[in-house]
């Protein structure tokens, strides 16, 4: 296994690479995508809160391996095609937005209503109170399930290899089928995610730590 | 001899579903007046203070800030920015510290320079005295010290006149006096205020007036002395002369 | 809109073959998850330092690597050692294991929760560990993990589409065999996405069900668990 790593080793990080610039677009993309849709579920009128909320059901309700397949193989027969990355990246981003959504959700309704109401008292607007004192505060507390969601997506990118994105998993097949070590090759590439995700939580875990403020206590 | 009032409210209803908690309330506020109301939970107090501000819009009546007609006015948002409000919860952001909550009104709805919203931040806080603390977050703060915070965030904006709806009512006892001598202050410096409160020594020794309300009426208004020593109404003095008995006459 | 319901009418009786692999590997897997995932709790919880110590890696491990990458891996790995066993299996030995350390941290949360003073109040009374464990502490725990274990399993449920990737002819291979016959990918994807959402679906009702019928004030029964990784 060492001797493959060894050989491979600048294919495998280029993967690596892709993968990680895919989960951290998809991710942030996701926020901000999350944020519209929670908002329009929270504070949209009827037509807007019920469609919103139809469609976080219906994402989280069906696999992401699904979408991927809708969005690469399905769109093109309406003339909208996709390169495998792109495909891979608008699906995990419309599906990390869903449940970014709903996390943001759940931490927007925590935040108490006199705060708003104390928004208003100072002359703002609805919207400028949910700008500058919902949000910034839904926002801290959804910190814990951004990071994990940043963890999940490390994951789920790996889905892109069904559809041949040049991934961690994809150069890891192709150097697997080419020189016909499947369970060697597909170790590295598990050794490689496992140590990833180590260093992902340790970092998750001190940057949590260092942008705490006092009162926002994360809870896990 | 008209004098022109600050605020008025005339005829003012209000009701929560079926419950008519308000039923034609009419009062005025000259400029530099400290009135106080008073009166059992429920009758509507605090509804008053809401109805104003139009965080609660009123069901009918008329409010006049000065010559404006504020419950019609479609630009509230500039009406709220001349009326301060001290919440009995307090209000604060829990995201910012209390620097940054008596500047935010200044920087985002004033469109404050930050340097400049940032000194007038800090003199007001020092002038509730809690300068010490403009870097704290309100979960690191008292009670007592997050509600001058409360204060100082109102004062800021530089307000016409201050609602205070409870403004002691979630503290601890002994947290009290801090809070209401930086009121007494205000009173004292020309402030216009309109308090609801229970704290009876507090309402006797610093308001203009005396305002007692119960089941959605003013039963009487009038200076303190005369509601304490000599009210025209029995249930003024029924209510009044309970309250003193049960938490005394002074405040400290 | 006519021929698009004709096609999905003729691909159904494929589908719903498929759908019923997928339940069974769903079924499968989660039992496989139970079975392994309820011993690490009860190792996490009571055992020693080393056996904690082991049980936190095997947890690491299974949480880290991509499903995908597990299930390739078993299906690479087997053979090699001299096992051939169908992809089936593999696969639910994948979907499974994965699952067990998730549901482990789940049930672990659960016995702790409602440990402490409720063991001690139950010891007061004379019950011995086991007693207390069957009658006081396991019947708050479980309502406690109810809620998020049948979230798991609307996470298995999606997850066990990566089956396809080995072979195993479920709901999406299913779906892939019948495009390969009528090109019309939209309409089939979407269709197998509708019996995704109709199972997720339902296992969400189910929990609802369950809430409403064995709620008690006071032990919080909430949906969705926030996977503090």
């Amino acid at each position: 296994m060492l001797d493959i790593f060894l050989d491979f080793y600048p294919l495998l990080f280029r993967g690596l690479g892709v993968t990680l610039l895919i989960t951290l677009i998809s991710c942030t993309s996701g926020t901000i995508l999350g944020i519209f849709l929670s908002l329009g579920k929270i504070y949209g009128n009827k037509l807007v809160s019920r469609t919103v909320t139809a469609f976080i059901a219906i994402i989280r309700g069906t696999p992401l391996l699904v979408q991927l397949f809708i969005i690469y193989y399905g769109l093109p027969a309406y003339g909208i095609r996709f390169a495998p990355i792109t495909a891979a990246v608008i699906s995990f981003i419309i599906n990390s937005g869903a449940y970014q959504a709903e996390y943001l959700r759940g931490s927007i309704q925590s935040v108490s209503s006199g705060q708003l109401k104390a928004a208003l008292s100072l002359g703002m607007t609805k919207w400028m109170g949910i700008i500058h004192v919902v949000l910034p505060q839904a926002l801290r507390r959804v910190i814990p399930a951004w990071t994990n969601e940043f963890i999940y997506m490390i994951k789920y990118s790996s889905l892109a290899y069904v559809i041949g994105a040049k991934e961690l998993m994809t150069e890891g097949k192709l150097i697997a089928s080419r020189n016909f070590q499947f369970f060697n090759v597909y170790m590295v590439v598990a050794l490689i995610y496992l140590v990833v995700i180590i260093i992902f939580v340790h970092l998750f875990n001190k940057f949590e730590k260092k942008v705490a403020i006092p009162g926002f206590d994360f809870e896990r | 001899m008209p004098t022109k009032h600050l605020l008025k409210i005339e005829d003012l209803h209000h009701s929560f579903g079926e419950d008519e908690v308000l039923k034609g309330i009419s009062l005025a506020l000259n400029k530099g007046e400290t009135k106080v109301i008073v009166g059992p939970s429920g009758t509507g107090k605090s509804t008053i203070l809401n109805n104003i501000i139009r965080l609660v819009p009123p069901v009918s009546g008329k409010i006049y800030l000065e010559d404006v007609e504020i419950t019609s006015t479609k630009k509230i948002n500039q009406i709220r920015q001349q009326i301060g409000f001290v919440f009995q919860d307090f209000g604060l952001f829990n995201h910012l510290t209390a620097k940054g909550n008596v500047m935010i009104g200044l920087t985002k709805v004033k469109k404050m320079d930050k340097k400049e919203a940032e000194k007038i931040a800090m003199e007001e806080l020092e002038r509730v005295g809690i300068g010490g603390f403009a870097d704290s977050y309100p979960s690191q703060l008292s009670g007592g010290q997050k509600q001058r915070v409360g204060i100082a965030r109102a004062l800021a904006m530089k307000p016409k006149l201050i609602l205070f709806d409870e403004p002691t009512s979630s503290l601890d006892p002994e947290l009290t006096g801090e809070v209401l001598t930086v009121m007494r202050n205000l009173a004292q410096e020309g402030m216009t205020m309109l308090i609801v409160t229970h704290e009876m020594g507090f309402a006797r020794t610093v308001a203009d007036e005396l305002i007692f309300m119960e089941g959605g009426h003013i039963i009487e208004q009038g200076p303190p002395e005369k509601l304490f020593k000599n009210p025209e109404h029995k249930r003024t003095r029924e209510f009044l002369f309970k309250l003193t008995d049960l938490y005394g006459e002074g405040e400290e | 809109m006519i021929e698009n319901i004709d096609l999905i009418q003729s691909a159904l009786p494929f589908l719903l073959r498929g759908t019923v692999v997928t339940i069974q590997l769903t079924f499968w897997s989660l039992l496989l998850g139970v079975v392994v995932g309820l011993p690490l709790a009860f190792a996490q919880v009571y055992g020693n330092k080393v056996v904690t110590f082991f049980t936190a890696i095997y947890e690491r491990i299974a949480r880290s690597i991509p499903l995908l990458v597990i299930l390739l891996l078993i299906n690479y790995a087997l053979p090699m050692l001299g096992f051939r066993i169908p992809v089936f299996r593999a696969a639910v030995l994948g979907i499974g294991l994965r699952s067990s350390a998730y549901q482990s941290q789940i049930y672990r949360g659960a016995i702790q929760s409602v440990s402490g003073s409720q063991l001690k109040a139950a010891m007061s009374l004379g019950m011995n560990k086991l007693t207390a464990f069957t009658h006081i502490i396991a019947p708050q725990a479980i309502r406690i993990a109810i809620p998020p274990v049948t979230n798991e399993s609307a996470i298995v449920l999606k997850d066990t589409s990566l089956a396809f990737t080995i072979g195993v002819v479920e709901l999406v291979r299913q779906g892939d065999y019948f495009i390969a016959t009528s090109n019309e990918p939209m309409v089939i994807y979407l269709t197998v996405a509708a019996i995704y959402f109709v199972l997720t679906t339902t296992i969400n009702l189910a929990l609802s069900l369950f809430e409403k019928k064995y709620k008690i004030p006071g032990i919080g029964i909430e949906g969705g668990h926030s996977d503090a990784y």
